[in-house]
C-alpha cells in the first residue's frame, strides 16, 4: 500500500464512521455506465449550466438591477453623458470597467446559447431512440420543464442590461400578457407596476433570473440526475446488451476522469468562443426608450421560433361586446405553443396508449425502427425549423435581397404544407432504411470484386455479415398492431367507439414495417 | 402486439482488444508525459489570465486578422482561460481513454416493479394508518381542512395584490390633450410646419407642463410620429383630412400590433414599417394596415396650429393606442 492509498483509506474510513456510506459509496462509484457519443448532449447542457452558475455570481456583484436614471460616466465614450438606467450603466461598467468583466458576460451569454442548444439536442436524442419510454416518463416531463423554464430564464437573462433592443422584448412580452382575454390588462399592471414599462420591473425579474428560477432548476436538476443514476442508463442495442443489463465502464475512475474532463472542455470551449466572438454588444443598441427601435430586432435563437409564428400570424381581432380578443397575438403567443408542449410533456403517455405496450424499456430504438415516431419528431422539427426562418425573415430580406412579404408568404404556406410532407418522407425513408438492414442482413455487404464464372456470368462477391452486425440489424422488437375488438370478451359493447377506431388506425400505422429477417430466412438464403 | 419472429442467436460482447499502453509499459510511460504535458499547458494558461489581468493594459487594443481590431486585454483573459480549462480536460479525458481500465464491465437491471408481496403490504399499511388517523369517520375534520387549506391558497394572490394598481382607464388614456404643443424627441423645442420639407418625418412628444418630469411610461403611450407628404396624396376621408394641417400627418408611434416603436418610413411608397413583426401601414390611407400580423391602423392624432403658429394636437386621440387589451371597446 503506498501512501496515498493510505490517505485515502483514512478519508473513507473517517467518512464511513460518520455516515455509514461505505456500503452505499461502493456500489454507486462502481456503478456501470454505458458509453456512446449521444450521452454527452445532456452532459452539455449539465456544465453549460454550471458555468452559468459561476459566471452568473460574477456579474451580480457589479451589476445594480435599478431602473433609477442615471448619467452615464464610464470608459465607453459614445454614450458619455448619456441619461440611462442603472441597469444599463451597470453593464456599461462590467463591459468597459471591469477587468475580465465583458469576457464574462460574454461567457454568461454563450453559455446560456449553448445551455438551451444542448438542451435541445439531448431532448431529440431522448425522443428519437425512444428512451422516453416506461420506467422514464418522469425524467421526460422533467426535462420538457426545464427546456420551458430555460426559455423563460434566457429571455429574462437578456432583458435584464435594459438596452434597447432587450426592452423591444420586454414590450413584446407585455403585449402578450396583456392580450390574454379578461385578466391580461390586470397582470400586465400587477407584473409591470403600473402601465409598460414602469419602474419595478427590472429588479423583479432580476429576482427572478437570480434567486428563484435558478433554484427551480438546481432541484429539477438534481431530481434528473438523481432518477438517471438509479434508473441505470439506457444503452444502444448490440450483442451482449439486453434489457436486463448495462454494459459499459465504471463511474470511478473512468468516468469521473471523462465527465470531469468533458465539464472543463465545454468550459474552455465556452471562453474561446467568449474571447474571440462578440455577442450582444448592449453599447451599440443603447438604452432602452419606448419611442426607438433598431431595425433588424432579433431574439436570441430559442424565441426566434415563437417570434417567426407571431411574425406570420394573419392579422385577426375580434371585436365583441364591447372587448377585443387579439387571436393575431393568442394564437402564435399562447396558444401553439401551449399545444406544443403539452403534448410534447405527455407523448410518452400517447405513444404507449397507441402501441399498448406498458412494458419497462432499457435498449434504445435505431430511429428507422420506429418510423412513425422519428417521422412526428422531423414534423415537429420542420415546423419548428420553418417558424425560426421566419423569425429571421428581416434579415433574410436584406442580406438576401428578398421581398420580406414574399418569404412571410412562403413560410405561411411552408409551414402547414412542409410538416406533414416531412412527415410521410421521413417514414418512407425510415421503411427504406429497414429493407436496406434487411437486404444487408440477407445478402451481405457489396465487395465491388467482380467474379467471371466459367460459362461466362459475372457475379459480384457479397461479403456476409459478422455474427454481431447481423445481431444488431436484427434485434429489434416488431410490435404487431392493436386488435381492438368491438365488443368485450363478455360479448359486450366496448366503451368509447372511436376512441378505440382512431386507437387503432394509429396502431397500423405505427406498426407498418419491413418484416425482420429470421434465421430460417438467413438460412434458406445460404442454401442458395 | 406480441414479436413472433424467430430471432438470430446473441453473440454476446465482442472480446476485448488491449490498447498498447495496456500491454507496453514504454507505450504507459508515453501516454503518462502526454498527460503531464496537457495539464503543464493548463498551468501555463492560468498564468496568461494572471499576467493579462496586472499587466495589460485595459485601453489597448490589437489588429487579428478574420477577428478584426479587438481589446487586447479581453482577448488575453478569454485565450488564457480557454487554455487553462481546455487542456485540465483534455488531459483528464486523454488518462482515461490511455490508462484508465476499459474493461467492459456488465451489470444486471432490476425492474423497478416491487414484489407482488411488498406492495400488498405496503396497501395495507397504508390503508391501517390512514384508518388509525380516523379519515374515514371523521369526516367533518377532513373537510374543515380542506377549506382551511383551500383558503391558505388565497394568502400568496392576496399579498401579491400590491404588485401594481388597477389599470382602469389607463389604458385609454394619453398626456395628448386639445391645444398640446407636439414638441421634438429630443430637444422638447415646439414645431411649426415649415421645418418639415415634404418627405420628412419626425418623432413629437406632447409639451410638458411647467414642473412636469416626462417617464418612459409616459413616452410608451404618448409617442408621435410626424410625416409629411404632398396633400394631394393623401386618400382620406374628409373627417381625417381635417386632423392633418398641409400635408402633415401624425399617428401614434406605437404599433397596434405589440407595442414596438414604428419607426422604418419608406419615403417613396409612403409605407411604415414596424421592426419587431413586419407589420406595414399605409401612411396616405390613414395607416391602414397592409401588412403583417397588426390588426388595426395606428391611431391618427389630429393636429392644426395653434396662435403663434406651432403645431399643436386639436384633441386627445379619440382611441386607445398601442396593444389591444381585452376591454378595449372597438
Amino acid at each position: 500500500m503506498n501512501s496515498a492509498e493510505k490517505k485515502l483509506g483514512s478519508v473513507a474510513n473517517y467518512v464511513d464512521e460518520r455516515t455509514g456510506a461505505a456500503k452505499w459509496l461502493k456500489k454507486n462509484l462502481t456503478k456501470v455506465f454505458p458509453d456512446h457519443w449521444s450521452f454527452m448532449l445532456g452532459e452539455i447542457a449539465l456544465y453549460s449550466f454550471i458555468i452559468l452558475l459561476l459566471t452568473g455570481v460574477f456579474l451580480t456583484f457589479w451589476f445594480d438591477p435599478s431602473q433609477r436614471e442615471v448619467f452615464y460616466h464610464g470608459n465607453y465614450a459614445p454614450l458619455s453623458e448619456i441619461k440611462m438606467s442603472a441597469a444599463y450603466a451597470s453593464t456599461l461598467n462590467i463591459s468597459f470597467d471591469i477587468r475580465g468583466g465583458l469576457l464574462m458576460r460574454q461567457i454568461h451569454h454563450w453559455a446560456a446559447l449553448l445551455f438551451m442548444a444542448a438542451i435541445v439536442v439531448h431532448l431529440m436524442r431522448v425522443f428519437f431512440t425512444g428512451a422516453f419510454r416506461k420506467p422514464r416518463e418522469f425524467n421526460w416531463i422533467i426535462g420538457v420543464g426545464l427546456l420551458t423554464l430555460g426559455i423563460v430564464e434566457g429571455f429574462l437573462g437578456y432583458s435584464l442590461p435594459d438596452d434597447l433592443l432587450s426592452g423591444t422584448g420586454i414590450r413584446i412580452a407585455e403585449a402578450i400578457i396583456q392580450a390574454m382575454p379578461i385578466v391580461g390588462s390586470y397582470l400586465a399592471f400587477f407584473a409591470f407596476g403600473g402601465p409598460f414599462p414602469g419602474e419595478v420591473f427590472i429588479p423583479r425579474i432580476f429576482t427572478v433570473h437570480v434567486l428563484l428560477l435558478p433554484g427551480i432548476f438546481l432541484a429539477l436538476i438534481t431530481a434528473h440526475l438523481m432518477l438517471v443514476w438509479y434508473q441505470k442508463h439506457t444503452q444502444y442495442p448490440g450483442p451482449g446488451r439486453t434489457e436486463k443489463n448495462v454494459v459499459g465502464y465504471p463511474f470511478m475512475p473512468v468516468y469521473m476522469a471523462k465527465a470531469g474532463g468533458f465539464f472543463f472542455i465545454v468550459f474552455g470551449i465556452t471562453a474561446f468562443i467568449s474571447a474571440v466572438a462578440s455577442i450582444n454588444p448592449i453599447w451599440l443598441y443603447g438604452p432602452y426608450t419606448p419611442g426607438q427601435i433598431s431595425a433588424g430586432s432579433q431574439p436570441d435563437w430559442y424565441m426566434g421560433w415563437l417570434d417567426g409564428l407571431v411574425r406570420m400570424s394573419p392579422n385577426w381581432e375580434s371585436h365583441l361586446f364591447g372587448h377585443t380578443i387579439s387571436w393575431n397575438i393568442l394564437i402564435p403567443g399562447l396558444i401553439i405553443p401551449g399545444i406544443l408542449f403539452t403534448s410534447m410533456a405527455l407523448y410518452p403517455f400517447i405513444e404507449s396508449w397507441v402501441t399498448g405496450d406498458k412494458r419497462e424499456h432499457h435498449l434504445l430504438d435505431r430511429p428507422r425502427n420506429a418510423p412513425n415516431r422519428t417521422a412526428l419528431g422531423v414534423t415537429a422539427l420542420t415546423f419548428t425549423i420553418v417558424t425560426l426562418l421566419n423569425g429571421g425573415n428581416d434579415l433574410i430580406a436584406t442580406h438576401f435581397s428578398l421581398s420580406i412579404n414574399q418569404i412571410t408568404w412562403m413560410t405561411r404556406i411552408g409551414v402547414l404544407v412542409l410538416p406533414p410532407l416531412a412527415f410521410i418522407i421521413t417514414k418512407r425513408l425510415c421503411l427504406s432504411l429497414q429493407r436496406a438492414d434487411r437486404e444487408l442482413v440477407l445478402h451481405g455487404k457489396e465487395t465491388g470484386r467482380l467474379l467471371l464464372l466459367p460459362h461466362g456470368e459475372f457475379v459480384e462477391v457479397h461479403q456476409p455479415l459478422t455474427d454481431a452486425e447481423a445481431f444488431a440489424l436484427t434485434q429489434h422488437e416488431q410490435l404487431q398492431p392493436l386488435e381492438l375488438e368491438k365488443v368485450d370478451s363478455h360479448g359486450v359493447r366496448r366503451p368509447g367507439g372511436i376512441a378505440n377506431k382512431l386507437r387503432a388506425r394509429i396502431s397500423r400505422a405505427t406498426t407498418e414495417q419491413i418484416t425482420r429477417p429470421s434465421p430460417e430466412d438467413i438460412k434458406e438464403i445460404e442454401h442458395h | 402486439m406480441s414479436d413472433q419472429i424467430e430471432r438470430l442467436q446473441d453473440p454476446g460482447l465482442p472480446e476485448h482488444v488491449h490498447r498498447k499502453a495496456d500491454t507496453d509499459p514504454a507505450a504507459a510511460d508515453k501516454a503518462e508525459r502526454q498527460i503531464a504535458i496537457l495539464f503543464g499547458l493548463s498551468a501555463l494558461g492560468t498564468i496568461l489570465f494572471i499576467y493579462a489581468y496586472i499587466k495589460v493594459p485595459g485601453d489597448a487594443f490589437v489588429f487579428i486578422p478574420a477577428l478584426g481590431t479587438t481589446n487586447t486585454q479581453q482577448l488575453l483573459l478569454g485565450i488564457g482561460l480557454t487554455v487553462s480549462t481546455l487542456f485540465i480536460g483534455l488531459g483528464a479525458v486523454h488518462w482515461a481513454k490511455t490508462l484508465m481500465p476499459d474493461n467492459e464491465v456488465i451489470q444486471d437491471r432490476h425492474e423497478f416493479r416491487s414484489e407482488d408481496a411488498d406492495r400488498a403490504d405496503f396497501v395495507k399499511t397504508v390503508k391501517e394508518q390512514a384508518a388509525a388517523a380516523n379519515l374515514g369517520r371523521r369526516s367533518m375534520i377532513k373537510r374543515s381542512l380542506g377549506l382551511s387549506l383551500g383558503l391558505l391558497g388565497l394568502v400568496p394572490l392576496v399579498a401579491l395584490r400590491d404588485l401594481g394598481p388597477l389599470p382602469k382607464k389607463s389604458l385609454e388614456e394619453t398626456s395628448w390633450m386639445k391645444g398640446t404643443r407636439l414638441v421634438t424627441d429630443p430637444g422638447d423645442r415646439p414645431i411649426r410646419p415649415s421645418d418639415l420639407e415634404v418627405g420628412a418625418v419626425a418623432q413629437v412628444l406632447p409639451a410638458l407642463l411647467p414642473g412636469e418630469e416626462r417617464t418612459l411610461s409616459n413616452i410608451a403611450k404618448d409617442a408621435v410620429l410626424l410625416i409629411r407628404v404632398r396633400p394631394e396624396e393623401f386618400q382620406l376621408s374628409p373627417e381625417r383630412l381635417s386632423w392633418t394641417y398641409q400635408g402633415i400627418i401624425a399617428f401614434s408611434k406605437i404599433c397596434t400590433h405589440m407595442g414596438c416603436a414604428v419607426a422604418l418610413y419608406e419615403q417613396q411608397t409612403k409605407h411604415l414599417l414596424c421592426p419587431c413583426h413586419q407589420s406595414t401601414f399605409d401612411v396616405p390611407r390613414a395607416a391602414k394596415v397592409i401588412f403583417g400580423p397588426a390588426a388595426r391602423p395606428l391611431p391618427q392624432l389630429a393636429i392644426t396650429v395653434d396662435a403663434e403658429g406651432y403645431l399643436v394636437a386639436q384633441k386627445p386621440f379619440t382611441e386607445a393606442v398601442g396593444p389591444s387589451f381585452w376591454e378595449r371597446s372597438s
